[in-house]
């Protein structure tokens, strides 16, 4: 039994009729499996993760958290669930330490509060009022607060929007954290950077539909073999770059000083290998040569710039393990 | 599933937080327990209003109590309800096994020990004052109780309503609005028979006449509540909390 399973969701904030904030979205995540809901804002990751905590009511379709419905089996399902709101939902008067007692007055068997202060580095403002916290201080807290009751699954909503660089390491520890103790992990993001470093498993969302999903290996990598991108001086001879590596290359200058060679049929190693060779030739640098598509690359071409989604022909060649979909 | 003791637990952490901020509040305490002792005292020894009874501190002991329970049921829960609402914090709770049962037991709780703390800070005083409670013995007592559970289930009800329905800001400037016209109109200072006829018939079916003329019958004269006070308060300990069960918005 996946630990998360929705089928069909649609969610809407009006009556039949009005637009859909989520429009028949399937997914599934397993215990241990990092599930990152990427979309540009206005895609529906919220409305589905509220629906997965039981806060919204599905127009169609069905939701299952660990097997229970979230709204009709909440008293079940509501200590066996961690849950970090995008914004709010701590008093304002209170300190982390008074907060996470609190919520370990709520739970059977609560983490205690020393742990998690010491885990998401809150211990030095431990007794500094909510209100008087850094907004990373704050998104730390809340983060610790779906900790406490020891989930078996966690909805992270942003959890690294308004986190400075550490907070973030802290976010990405609590998250590996979780998905070596065996918990289900549903994490919200529009940060691509944050989504492939978290994520088992990514799948994208917009204007309410899924539009991709897979493994970042198999939405990146696996999706474009041969495909190298680097940086190096601007207006290099980008067809000479290309006859350098082999046949069936095409090698382009997406921005000045930044290239991208695909090969398919010549594979990433031996591009690789081309690309240094060509500009060793050349007494040119070298800098941040990445293979396979980037997860960007990927995002803007299912999302498009401008967050709607385009339509997404089927993989060519290889199809990896990303899943591609369309409606 | 669980036991009684695992069901206590989220009521004892729930209701020790929502008495440390109630208590930690400065606003509240000033309107749950400041401005009760000073207007006890100014109106008492200052003669501003004549009042029905020959020791003013007949009068205003039981009219003060009645202002005392309405800061804590409407205006102080009303908005702290609405301010949490607006935090999310409400939100957030609805994602724990706390529930909202739970979660109204803590606050009901809470008004209740505020209101006893009030009463043992308001009851010396007026004593001191030359209050005389009465000759009614537990009839009396158990008719003041009475309404003033009532008086607070009403008053409660209607501060959720606002707090449930309203933006924080607006529910804030709304129960101190409405605070002021109770306080007026509710026979608490100024007696309900020096209000014009027509608005005093009106001040009567208000939760706050019905309870202050309940608590001057129970704590002033030692005369038996009287019955119009009692189904006034009833209909609105019934009606608030109903209405605001219908209408009250987590998020």
């Amino acid at each position: 039994m996946p630990a998360v399973e929705v089928t069909g969701l649609t969610v809407r904030y009006g009556p039949a009729g009005t637009p859909a904030a989520v429009d028949g979205v399937d997914l599934t995540a397993a215990a241990g499996e990092v599930l990152v809901v990427l979309g540009p804002n206005g895609a529906g990751k919220t409305s589905t993760v509220e629906t997965l905590e039981g806060y919204r009511r599905p127009a169609a379709g069905e939701v299952r958290v660990l097997g229970l419905r979230p709204i009709a089996d909440h008293a079940a399902l509501s200590g066996r669930i961690g849950v970090m709101l995008q914004r709010g939902g701590v008093y304002p008067m209170l300190g982390p330490r008074r907060v996470l007692d609190l919520f370990a007055g709520y739970y059977a068997e609560p983490v205690p509060a020393d742990e998690l202060l010491e885990l998401v580095g809150l211990r030095s403002v431990a007794g500094t009022p909510w209100r008087h916290l850094s907004g990373g201080e704050q998104q730390r807290l809340s983060l610790a607060l779906a900790l406490v009751g020891r989930p078996d699954v966690a909805f992270l909503d942003e959890p690294t929007a308004g986190v400075d660089p550490e907070g973030r390491i802290a976010v990405r520890a609590v998250v590996s954290g979780l998905r070596e103790r065996g918990v289900c992990v549903v994490l919200t993001t529009h940060e691509l950077g944050e989504a492939e470093k978290m994520a088992d498993r990514i799948v994208i969302l917009s204007a309410g539909r899924v539009v991709l999903e897979g493994t970042p290996h198999g939405l990146t990598a696996a999706a474009a073999p041969g495909t190298v991108t680097f940086g190096a001086p601007p207006a290099l001879d980008v067809v000479a770059l290309a006859a350098a590596v082999g046949p069936g290359t095409t090698a382009t200058e997406t921005a000045a000083g930044r290239y991208r060679v695909e090969a398919p049929e010549v594979g990433t190693p031996a591009v690789t290998a081309a690309v240094a060779n060509f500009l060793a030739a050349r007494g040119a640098t070298l800098t941040d040569l990445a293979t396979g598509r980037s997860l960007e690359d990927v995002y803007f071409e299912t999302v498009g710039p401008a967050g709607d989604a385009v339509p997404v022909e089927a993989p060519s060649g290889a199809a990896g393990r990303g899943r591609r979909r369309s409606r | 599933m669980s036991t009684n003791a695992g069901a206590l637990r989220p009521l004892r952490a729930q209701t020790g937080a929502e008495v440390f901020m109630t208590l930690r509040r400065g606003e509240t305490l000033l309107l749950t327990l400041g401005i009760p002792v000073v207007f006890l005292l100014f109106f008492s020894k200052v003669s501003v209003v004549s009042t029905p009874t020959a020791t003013p501190a007949n009068f205003f002991v039981p009219g003060i109590l009645s202002l005392a329970v309405m800061s804590t049921a409407m205006v102080s829960l009303g908005i702290a309800t609405g301010f949490e609402r607006g935090y999310g914090v409400l939100k957030r709770l609805g994602a724990t096994p706390l529930g909202r049962p739970r979660l109204l037991g803590a606050k009901i709780i809470t008004i209740i020990a505020v209101e006893l703390l009030q009463a043992a800070v308001l009851l010396p005083v007026g004593l001191a004052l030359g209050w005389n409670p009465g000759g009614g013995g537990p009839a009396a007592v158990a008719g003041a109780i009475g309404a003033v559970l009532l008086g607070s289930a009403a008053f409660a009800g209607i501060g959720l309503f606002m707090a449930g329905t309203l933006r924080a800001e607006v529910n804030l400037a709304a129960a101190n609005g409405l605070y002021l016209v109770l306080l007026l109109l509710g026979g608490m200072i100024v007696p309900l028979a020096k209000l014009p006829s027509g608005l005093a018939s009106f001040a009567k079916l208000l939760p706050a006449a019905a309870l202050s003329s309940a608590l001057h019958a129970a704590l002033g004269s030692g005369a038996a509540v009287p019955a119009e006070s009692w189904i006034v308060l009833a209909v609105w300990a019934v009606a608030a909390p109903l209405a605001a069960a219908l209408t009250f918005r987590w998020e």
